[in-house]
């Protein structure tokens, strides 16, 4: 396979595999934000703001796997 | 498609219009004062992120100030009653993390807090929209990027900045003996053999804790950038196709945008202050 094609696999793989870890982290969080507020509902503002803290931080980890994967694309240093 | 042409008709097109990586390429370069060839080089100052980090930094201030100076005990306008809630988050946020004097942190937080949102908002001005602008004020620059967080240099100089608040409080809370006591006897335990790990794992934490903050606000403006830039060759491409997703495309991810802008100045805001609070804390 040409440089290119390598790059572009890794590209996809950069999005996808972030992508899951994210979004896996995001829905068990949502899910227990639901859970825990249903129990006790007067805790639902203090949680929402840790919660929205915590998307935050986990949705950061994929956003700049994106960035990376979209200057692999782009303005790629390893394709000559 | 530039493919199928002739080689001489292509070269044409190619000086008329860049093609889609040209495109990129140009809107993610800065006007620096010279080009750089290495990766680290602290000759070379970024003048886009300068200028608009400053005038941000200054509006903000000049917005806060001008807050502070109109503000009644009234019924407040809808101007006050916003920067008065700004305020009263930013205090309790500060109040339940920092255990201490918080006479400079809170106007700290809340500072960072609204110049970085103003500064990851430029995300929103269209990104073609500054290099017309600038020819018609007669300046002709080769490259502009508006967004100074989306340049790590701008991200990390502000992470820091906040390590050396970090620093600052340690050793003003815990003296200078205090401070290295900790950092050489945290987090294992105060025995000789143990001295080595302990301050190599507490050197790993500052460092990671100051890439980590200027990194994920950078990734995030960054990745935010590319996105709108790509959404605009979706316009570029001049057929209605293109303009129709254009527009989907620039309104579904500006709309989305607004959240990311938010979100990440209060995760910035509230990691300075984590970091400050923790450093108010003995082990």
């Amino acid at each position: 396979m040409t440089n290119v094609a390598l790059v572009a696999l890794a590209c996809g793989l950069i999005i996808g595999l972030g992508a899951i870890g994210a979004c896996i982290g995001i829905g068990i969080m949502g899910g227990k934000y639901i859970e825990a507020s249903a129990r006790q509902p007067e805790l639902m503002n203090t949680l929402q703001t840790k919660m929205f803290l915590l998307a935050g931080l986990i949705d950061a980890a994929f956003l700049i796997g994106v960035g990376i994967a979209m200057m692999f694309a782009f303005a790629n240093p390893f394709v000559g | 498609m530039a493919t199928e042409l002739a080689p001489e008709a292509a070269n044409h097109a190619a000086e008329q219009a860049p093609t889609a990586s040209e495109y990129i390429v140009h809107h993610l370069t800065h006007l620096s004062t010279t080009h750089q060839t290495k990766i680290i080089d602290f000759s070379i100052l970024n003048m886009d992120t300068l200028f608009w980090s400053i005038t941000l930094g200054a509006i903000t201030c000049f917005v806060m100030w001008l807050a502070a100076r109109r503000a009644t005990s009234g019924v407040p306008g809808r101007f006050q009653a916003m920067v008065e809630m700004l305020v009263e988050m930013v205090e309790d946020q500060s109040k339940a993390i920092v255990h201490g004097n918080r006479t400079f942190i809170a106007p700290l937080a809340l500072t960072v807090f609204v110049w970085v949102i103003l500064m990851n908002a430029m995300d929103f001005l269209p990104v073609d929209m500054f290099h017309p602008l600038f020819n018609l004020l007669g300046l002709h620059l080769d490259h502009h990027r508006a967004v100074p967080t989306a340049d790590l240099n701008g991200t990390l100089g502000m992470s820091v900045g906040v390590l050396a608040l970090m620093l600052y409080y340690n050793i003003k809370i815990k003296g200078v003996g205090g401070f290295i006591h900790e950092l050489f006897c945290a987090p294992f335990g105060a025995h000789p053999l143990l001295w080595i790990p302990n301050f190599a794992l507490n050197l790993i934490e500052f460092v990671a804790k100051t890439v980590s903050l200027g990194m994920r606000l950078f990734g995030n403006m960054y990745a935010g950038e590319l996105i709108f830039l790509l959404i605009a060759l979706l316009g570029s491409t001049a057929t209605w196709w293109g303009f129709g997703m254009h527009v989907i495309a620039g309104t579904v991810w500006s709309i989305f945008h607004i959240l990311i802008v938010v979100l990440q100045a209060f995760i910035f805001m509230m990691l300075t202050l984590v970091y400050i609070g923790q450093a108010h804390e003995g082990h």
